[in-house]
């Protein structure tokens, strides 16, 4: 991001919530992640398969600059009829994310 | 069925068969007829892949074969042979030959089309880039580039783009259109764009110490002119739609918080976007 951008500050991005893993009772499936997308809660979710989605957040050492990380994923599919997303990420998200946010980008679009 | 068929076109006919008569009579007809309309589909229906219907005695008497034969008194008809040519030039055999053989890999005649692109997005449209230096800027496009590549601007003296190449998957196609008659953006492409190769020279020790001026990245003049060519045609075109120039220009308004599968009907809303009004996208 450039520094001290001028008035625009849009978000480009949708608000999404970690839930947790892919997981039936008792067992879990770590590779696949639940989001909460912010705002939907119907089977339109399907918009937003093959966004791509980032989460982020912060370590003590700087890497490349910076002390903020991100692991980037994807929108894979809804899951249920209720808005949820199943996401999959580059390596699979720490359990620490559970409850967190996560950036759901506009792209690849296809509007 | 089939067998007995070709058994009797063995013996000659006449043949008994309701199919075979049925096969007989529009040959009959052609060699009647003055005029042969050209056949396009094969006389042999393939039923599986690499498997015909018929066999290869059916397909002899269904290509009429026998009728030519029998036109042409019994063989069928040659071209006269064509007189020899000169033995080609005797090739010496090579004195060498490489004890393993070597494989040729086969030239590759891919020649790689530019991304289809989407039907929401022509020549003078409004888009949104999502991604990258210059996101959430409203930005027109020219052209796609042969790389596939869109290429856009923002022009410049409204809000900062310069002449960029945007890949599709990172815009948003507005509908509204810019009239690009005026422009001529025929010099672009994606050469233009490609960085400049440093030329490494072999330095010494003394020159290693000393820091490389020519690592200044200011743009060469005639990419500005370039910049200015465009944009100039383009601010008028921009100033002949209504509010699209304010639409363009950079806001201080936050995106509202429209959940973005709405988007395209909001997208579609920046068409009556008043500068005054606080609504965002």
């Amino acid at each position: 991001m450039v520094k001290g951008r001028q008035g625009e500050r849009v978000r480009l991005y949708v608000r999404g919530t970690i839930l947790g893993y892919k997981r039936s009772k008792s067992n879990q499936y770590e590779n696949t992640s639940l989001v909460q997308i912010e705002g939907v809660n119907t089977k339109e979710v399907a918009w937003y398969c093959g966004k791509r989605m980032v989460y982020i957040y912060k370590a003590k050492t700087k890497t490349k600059g910076t002390r903020y990380r991100c692991i980037w994923g994807k929108v894979a599919r809804p899951h249920g009829n209720s808005g949820v997303i199943r996401a999959k990420f580059k390596s699979n998200l720490p359990p620490k994310s559970m409850g967190r946010r996560v950036r759901v980008f506009m792209y690849p679009s296809n509007i | 069925m089939i067998r007995s068929v070709s058994y009797a076109i063995l013996l000659g006919w006449p043949f008994e068969g309701s199919t075979v008569l049925r096969i007989s009579l529009p040959l009959l007809a052609l060699a009647m007829a003055p005029t042969k309309k050209e056949r396009t589909a094969s006389r042999n229906p393939s039923l599986v892949r690499g498997i015909g219907k018929f066999s290869r005695s059916k397909m002899y008497h269904k290509r009429g074969i026998w009728a030519i034969k029998a036109k042409h008194g019994g063989s069928f008809p040659r071209h006269e042979p064509k007189p020899a040519s000169a033995p080609p030039p005797a090739v010496k055999p090579p004195k060498f030959y490489p004890a393993d053989d070597v494989k040729t890999p086969i030239p590759n005649r891919r020649k790689p089309k530019p991304t289809k692109l989407r039907a929401s997005i022509t020549p003078g449209t409004v888009l949104i880039l999502l991604a990258g230096r210059f996101m959430g800027k409203r930005v027109v496009f020219l052209k796609q580039l042969p790389s596939g590549l869109l290429l856009v601007t923002g022009p410049f003296m409204i809000n900062g783009v310069p002449l960029r190449r945007v890949n599709q998957a990172y815009v948003i196609a507005t509908s509204t259109k810019v009239d690009l008659s005026g422009v001529n953006v025929d010099k672009f492409d994606d050469k233009y764009f490609t960085k400049e190769k440093k030329k490494t020279t072999k330095k010494g020790e003394g020159e290693f110490f000393e820091t490389d001026k020519e690592e200044t990245k200011a743009l060469p003049q005639e990419k500005k002119d370039d910049q200015k060519a465009v944009d100039s045609q383009l601010i008028k075109a921009i100033e002949a739609v209504e509010d699209l120039k304010a639409f363009t220009q950079p806001r201080r308004n936050k995106m509202q918080k429209t959940t973005h599968y709405q988007l395209p009907a909001v997208v579609r809303r920046y068409e009556c976007y008043l500068p005054d009004s606080t609504s965002g996208a």
